[in-house]
């Protein structure tokens, strides 16, 4: 059944553009992902420019007016959550990794695949377009809530909206589809020996963030639906003088949104599981606890969704019911976390720049967690909901997951991409920057939310209670444009050491899984042999070895 | 971190600000704790020659119990903080304490329309007092608010009162205050309503029972240093 590695020659359309290839396609969901990042900051530099000093022509961009500005945020939002993270995180890395690790030549269903990543274009094209038609793009919330968005004359916003509801239901519907082959594929398609609970943890997270997203996104698209119908139709599902109501939405999309934040947590978390054991010389702690606090936090994650609306009107007393079920979240995130530090605890530590972003995020994560709680006390929420408070936070999770996660993947599998390292130096400086700006940013945004700063206001100049601490924002936009600048060392790195990087073994890193069992970087089919598995994927530094590593593809020395 | 907090002048304000602060000291010694530990290892544990990294694969429920008696220690903390917030959310959003004065907020577009009862004490009569963007309140009182919206969803913050609640069309939410100290204290909308959102703003009044009188009466409140109908 196993096909051999073929060298059979196609052309470049077929190989690099309509590619069947998981390999292929993971990496032009992770360029996509990249080019979509660009949009993104540069709308927060333009936004950031616009609080720091109101009202003037910002460099490079010109005037943002209060249309401007709320089309800004709303489509920064959108981008960075499903046309970066989910892309990258998911999509990308899953694609690439998934059968790598499992010992298979591809996904289960190639075709489906492609498929995904050219809906996902499509989405990417709709959206990008939404940008320039009449009436500029979606400019309430990234949320969506109506009824501000189930009319057009409450935002003025045209086609940018419906265009906005396209693009996701196509962006979901891809997700959908590389979801289907990621599960799909662990079941049917794991090599000899590759049992469950040998498998990498990275898989594990990959098939329990699809998971959750499958359960959480079918009651999102029946409301994204509903919207469509009230913006074009003149339905009244969320109207309230046409029966409707408000609060539907806000149930249906929180069902679906706070989930995606742990579609977007897991495959990051995944991530790490694989660079810190690699670089710490020494087995994951707690492999099966962490297994079981995934699947824990999967559960509880479709009932913790009325926490986004504790002020919103829902009954009171349900409130506190889902405060009670977020403070429970921490707890399986905390064994997670424990055991990453306890991984780290003994270790061996390599300082090499895959694990300075893994460490990074476990550094910067924890800040968003520990933040959350006066999020999820209902009491303390009264006050900082809707406050930058809630920004700082959602960006000191989603932050560290997108970006330090997506750094550590990218420079620790760079070289079983493309065959070659990437230079440490500039990595060492992109990671100091990105580090201290990151946190100089959004630290002050705390302080300001405890200030009483309201969200997405573009003029903060027009509140005398803001004024005082004007200077706040002036750092926090000071420190976006370095953040900014800070990826210049790695875009550079990324694309000169895709040609001129120092030439990369089969494992560089002197890692466990199945990936580093193949050519660097991997052909057609991956696997010169179908590999066989031996044992898990984290023995490193076994007392019984004298090499720190025991490879999941090695066969038992027999015993004399 | 919490000096950031504005003046809080809520008849509940001590004890709420005591929730914030308590929370506050037990997730900041949780993260110091977890962030100490975690720079200790990176700094201690650096790859040195003929150091071997240690073998703990963490398989047994003895290595496990290092990680999971600290995560049952937090799901203790974390049921304590909700055990002393929930009460002070009951406070505020369930128990109401029977009114001295009721006055209906409805937010639309950018602006919130209130109706104050005039000196009958009552709504829906014909000396009820509307304005725009100004709300008037006797100090040591317990105001009732009727929370109404027009068009889309507003959300009525005052951040020195600790009070915040979205406004929903279709839904009359109810609300209540009581604020211990005179002055004039910002009014905002907490909830994207549209464009004119970043303008959507106000002030309350809280007015000594003379000074409220007076604005009752129509007359002059030399302590007021705002205009009628500033943002």
């Amino acid at each position: 059944m196993y096909h051999m590695q073929t060298g059979h020659a196609v052309g470049f359309w077929r190989k690099y553009v309509f590619s069947t290839d998981h390999k292929v396609i993971g990496l032009q969901y992770m360029i996509t992902g990249l080019f979509m990042a660009i949009l993104g900051g540069f709308l927060a530099y333009a936004f950031r420019m616009q609080l720091a000093y109101p009202n003037e022509a910002v460099p490079l961009f010109g005037q943002v007016g209060p249309d401007v500005y709320n089309a800004m945020v709303t489509m920064h939002g959108t981008i960075m959550l499903f046309w970066v993270a989910q892309p990258i995180l998911v999509s990308g890395f899953g694609n690439y990794l998934v059968p790598l690790q499992l010992g298979a030549e591809d996904m289960c269903f190639p075709r489906l695949n492609m498929l995904s990543y050219w809906t996902f274009l499509v989405s990417t094209v709709l959206l990008v377009a939404s940008f320039f038609v009449p009436g500029g793009a979606m400019g309430g919330g990234w949320t969506g809530y109506p009824p501000l968005n189930a009319r057009m004359d409450y935002t003025g916003v045209d086609w940018g909206g419906t265009l906005w509801i396209l693009a996701l239901a196509l962006e979901f519907a891809a997700a959908l589809m590389s979801g289907i082959n990621v599960l799909s594929t662990t079941l049917n398609m794991r090599t000899k020996g590759m049992t469950l609970f040998r498998m990498p943890l990275f898989v594990w997270m990959q098939n329990a963030a699809n998971l959750i997203f499958m359960f959480s996104v079918g009651p999102l698209i029946a409301g994204a639906l509903m919207l469509l119908a009230d913006r074009t139709l003149q339905t009244g599902f969320f109207i309230p003088a046409q029966g409707g109501d408000p609060l539907l939405w806000q149930h249906l999309f929180w069902f679906f949104g706070h989930p995606e934040v742990y579609v977007l947590l897991l495959p990051a978390l995944g991530i790490l599981t694989e660079v810190i054991p690699t670089f710490a010389r020494k087995p994951i702690f707690g492999y099966r606890m962490i297994v079981y606090s995934v699947v824990a936090a999967g559960v509880l994650s479709f009932i913790v969704w009325a926490h986004h609306q504790f002020v919103s009107g829902i009954n009171p007393q349900l409130a506190v019911a889902f405060s009670l079920t977020t403070i429970m979240i921490s707890v399986p995130f905390a064994v997670i976390i424990f055991s990453f530090l306890a991984t780290l605890w003994r270790a061996s530590i390599e300082y090499k720049v895959a694990m300075l972003f893994a460490l990074g995020m476990l550094a910067e994560f924890l800040i968003g967690g520990v933040t959350g709680i006066h999020l999820a006390s209902t009491s303390t929420d009264i006050y900082l909901h809707d406050t930058y408070f809630v920004v700082a936070h959602f960006h000191y999770t989603m932050f560290p997951v997108t970006f330090f996660g997506m750094f550590a993947g990218i420079y620790y599998w760079f070289p079983k991409m493309f065959g070659r390292k990437m230079n440490e130096g500039l990595g060492w400086i992109h990671f100091l920057v990105t580090f201290v700006a990151f946190n100089v940013i959004f630290i002050p945004l705390f302080a300001f939310g405890l200030a009483g700063h309201q969200r997405r206001i573009y003029d903060p100049s027009l509140w005398e209670n803001l004024v005082p601490y004007q200077h706040l924002h002036v750092i926090a936009t000071a420190a976006t444009i370095v953040l900014l600048l800070g990826q210049i060392p790695f875009v550079f790195n990324f694309f000169w050491s895709m040609k001129k990087g120092r030439k990369a073994e089969r494992n560089p890193w002197k890692s466990n899984t199945l990936e580093w069992d193949t050519p660097s970087p991997p052909g057609h089919g991956n696997f010169e042999a179908a590999p066989v598995v031996y044992r898990w994927p984290y023995e490193y530094s076994a007392p019984d070895r004298e090499e720190d590593y025991r490879p999941q593809w090695l066969a038992p020395e027999a015993k004399p | 971190m919490l000096q950031w907090l504005p003046e809080n002048i809520a008849s509940y304000g001590a004890q709420y600000d005591a929730v914030f602060a308590n929370i506050y000291y037990i997730v900041g010694a949780w993260f110091l704790a977890a962030e100490l530990f975690l720079f200790f290892c990176i700094f201690a544990f650096g790859r040195r020659k003929g150091r071997k990294a240690g073998y703990l694969p963490g398989h047994s429920w003895k290595a496990m119990s290092w990680v999971l008696i600290p995560a049952v220690v937090i799901l203790g903390f974390d049921l304590a903080i909700d055990h002393q917030q929930v009460p002070m959310w009951r406070a505020i959003k369930e128990k109401q304490p029977p009114a001295d004065q009721t006055v209906t907020v409805k937010g639309k577009q950018f602006v919130w329309d209130i109706t104050h009862p005039g000196a009958d004490g009552k709504l829906g009569t014909e000396d009820d007092k509307q304005t725009m963007n100004q709300l008037y309140v006797p100090v040591d009182k317990v105001i009732h608010l009727n929370l109404e919206a027009e068009d889309v969803i507003h959300s009525f913050f005052i951040p020195n009162l600790r009070f915040k609640q979205d406004v929903v069309p279709g839904r009359s939410i109810k609300g209540w205050f009581k604020a211990v100290k005179t002055g004039q204290y910002k009014i905002s909308c907490a909830e994207l309503c549209g464009v004119g959102h970043g303008n959507m703003g106000g002030w309350i009044h809280v007015l000594s029972e003379q000074d409220y009188q007076k604005w009752l009466r129509g007359e002059e409140i030399t302590t007021s240093r705002l205009d009628k109908d500033s943002l």
